[in-house]
């Protein structure tokens, strides 16, 4: 029985976005007998609706409103209103997520002390660890069925990851698997095995991998605790003359504007949204936004240092077979400053189809260097850099003049390369490579970063207020019914690809919301 | 990013013809032809000499010797609208005038691929070619028709995915 709750119950928990964060934050509280209201900005999509074709999907599914972006980062230039590419669904980001599923090694939790202060970086410890954190972790692979964990098989690897396989153990790395991955290897939790399909980017159309948008969003709502409203677009968020939140404002399906009052209001619409969010509910009390006391909200973004390595070969690789990202080294993640940069990065198998493969591999390029690359793209293998990357205050999220279609201010986003950064992309271009050629490789490409998928930073964990915008449980330091749920709330990126952190976070904060108001505190 | 954008009107009309490549000709008011008549463009707003012109940049722009002219015929048969034609007009007409001081009668007969990508990198920043680069990307690239000559087999879903249809069939490592 589907809840439905009134708009002036002020007893429920509003919960603003569905992924990773949000879908998870609802269903877990719901299951504890929390009263849930979700609000989703987009619309509702099952693995029937998925399209296997890529531009087609895209147009399904991303975030197309408008969003705008300055800096020197080669996004800026070459996807200017398309700064990421994140979902607009019910499930938010879990329809489109490659599915890795790995957790943060201990030492980078506590970055600043770890790396020591790096110039220009705004480098701070998260105020938890990894011994924190582990029973949150074991929770979530538990939910997710991540691969490798438990007693959970590795998935079969494909041909991308044959090659790939060959030319790390050429260059002597040892940790080289078919990754920690929220797919099933076997049928798990009510869902089937991977057929090895590919388009694992354009949601999962057997329910192999993991999406909220299939699981935790329908487990909540048969509860009776969860009430989801797709197609709503929260404004703005209200407080009272006490600095407490008391509801949203929301655009309805129809453009109608709606206020659901709120005991508990958590913001979970990904580091662009969440902080334009909380920006956008500036007040007379609040005149820089709500949490901001530090002046931290929209600050410090971070998205992975991110890069491609792509690579042709004398015969077929045929890459696009079988899951998109089932392949890992992780020799590289440790942090080993002899390398010439903090921090570590991981190495996964990748693919994108022909479309994608002609947006990506040098955006703007053409002539018979970009496309006799083309003309061998069944010979070709890739894989993607995924490695920390520098948290900077003049990196992130401010209100642009630019307005969306209901006339609030959208996004900028700016962003700029920290020289760590480039010396970890570079070495991890360079290794890329080395993997390719050991194998043979005829020709090599390395490729600048796509429009980000890991978005982090702009709502930032901290021990003290001054530093960032929540405390350790993700619960505002300025607004104590007033919570943080997705990856705006990481302190530090780590090498990491961040859903499994993100949704170990989410566990770990419906148990403390619900405890705590049991208790009364909020 | 360009959107999805298959500027395939009249694909129909022309995949129904053969697939023959060759020279494009200019054959009379409305329509401009391959050589051995196997399949034509018909042009109602732009100019037979301004589309082809499109189509010679297509072919330049990303040249694929491998893929017949339709496939870059559908990929810019959308400039043939009201929308296009002041563009179209400006650019075409700039493109050929930097031919011209180059020595050549037009962009179009310039015989040599390496010449004729002088003369677009010379108006490389211009709107007129950064709309039809843009554009081709997913005009060329996201006919499905065109994926097979490049080896790619799209969605694999409707047959079961590729766990017992070759997704570790690499036999050469």
């Amino acid at each position: 029985m589907v809840a439905k709750f009134d708009l002036n119950d002020d007893q429920v928990v509003v919960i603003i976005g569905t992924g990773a964060g949000g879908g998870v934050l609802a269903n877990e509280l719901a299951q504890k007998g929390v009263k849930v209201v979700a609000l989703e900005a987009g619309g509702r999509y099952l693995p029937e609706d998925f399209v296997n074709d890529e531009w087609e999907s895209f147009g399904q599914l991303a975030w197309t409103d408008a969003r705008t972006t300055s800096g020197s980062w080669r996004v800026a230039k070459d996807f200017a209103g398309l700064p990421a590419w994140i979902v607009k669904a019910v499930g938010g980001t879990t329809t489109h997520w490659a599915g890795a599923s790995i957790r943060f090694q201990d030492h980078e939790w506590k970055a600043l002390t770890t790396y020591g202060a790096v110039e220009g970086a705004n480098l701070l410890d998260w105020p938890i660890d990894g011994a924190e954190m582990a029973p949150w972790y074991e929770k979530a692979e538990a939910k997710l069925g991540v691969t490798r964990t438990g007693d959970r098989a590795g998935l079969p690897g494909n041909n991308n990851y044959l090659v790939f396989e060959k030319g790390a153990k050429a260059l002597g790395y040892k940790e080289v698997h078919t990754g920690r991955m929220a797919i099933n290897s076997a049928d798990y939790d009510g869902r089937m095995a991977c057929q090895q399909t590919g388009f694992c980017f354009q949601g999962c159309k057997w329910g192999a991998k993991w999406s909220a948008a299939y699981t935790d969003i329908p487990r909540g709502e048969a509860t009776g605790n969860l009430e989801v409203r797709d197609h709503a677009h929260v404004a703005r968020i209200l407080h009272d003359d006490t600095g407490k939140v008391t509801g949203v404002e929301y655009f309805d399906k129809d453009g109608a504007l709606q206020m659901q009052k709120a005991r508990i209001v958590c913001v979970a619409g990904n580091s662009f949204e969440s902080p334009r969010l909380l920006l956008n509910s500036a007040s007379s009390m609040f005149p820089e936004g709500l949490a901001n006391s530090s002046g931290m909200v929209g600050k410090n973004y971070m998205r992975h240092t991110t890069g491609s390595v792509y690579a042709i070969f004398d015969k077929p690789v045929r890459m696009w077979r079988g899951t998109t990202m089932a392949g890992i080294v992780q020799d590289e993640a440790r942090h080993d400053p002899s390398r010439g940069f903090v921090g570590g990065y991981e190495l996964e198998t990748l693919s994108l189809g022909l479309p994608f493969m002609a947006a990506f591999l040098n955006p703007g390029g053409w002539g018979r260097g970009f496309t006799t690359a083309l003309d061998h793209y069944e010979n070709m293998a890739g894989m993607w850099i995924v490695g920390e990357d520098m948290p900077q205050l003049g990196n992130g999220v401010t209100l642009s003049e630019t307005k969306d279609q209901h006339g609030l201010p959208v996004a900028n986003v700016n962003f700029d390369d920290h020289p760590n950064d480039v010396a970890m992309r570079n070495h991890a271009y360079r290794q890329g490579i080395a993997m390719y050629e050991a194998v043979g490789a005829t020709r090599v490409f390395p490729t600048p970063p796509y429009p980000s998928t890991h978005n982090l930073g702009t709502n930032r964990m901290s021990a003290e207020a001054k530093d960032g915008v929540v405390n350790k449980w993700g619960q505002t330091h300025d607004i104590a019914n007033l919570f943080v749920s997705d990856g705006s709330q990481f302190t530090s990126g780590a090498a990491e690809n961040p859903t499994l952190t993100i949704v170990a976070l989410a566990i770990r904060q419906a148990d403390h919301i619900a405890s705590e108001m049991a208790a009364g505190a909020i | 990013m360009t959107k999805h954008d298959l500027r395939g009107l009249t694909r129909r009309q022309l995949l129904s013809r053969s697939l023959a490549a060759g020279a494009l000709a200019v054959t009379g008011a409305g329509f401009i032809a391959a050589p051995n008549a196997a399949w034509a463009v018909e042009v109602t707003v732009i100019t037979p000499d301004q589309m082809a012109t499109l189509l010679q940049m297509a072919r330049d722009i990303y040249p694929h010797d491998q893929v017949p002219d339709p496939f870059y015929a559908v990929a810019v048969k959308g400039y043939d609208s009201e929308d296009m034609k002041a563009l179209v007009a400006e650019g075409v007409t700039a493109l050929d005038a930097a031919a011209r001081a180059a020595g050549f009668d037009s962009y179009v007969a310039a015989g040599w691929e390496e010449d004729r990508v002088k003369l677009l990198q010379g108006i490389e920043t211009t709107p007129f070619f950064q709309t039809v680069r843009a554009g081709l990307v997913t005009g060329l690239y996201n006919q499905k028709e065109v994926w097979p000559i490049f080896g790619y087999q799209g969605e694999s879903f409707s047959q079961g995915g590729y766990i017992e249809r070759g997704f570790n069939d690499i036999d050469w490592l």
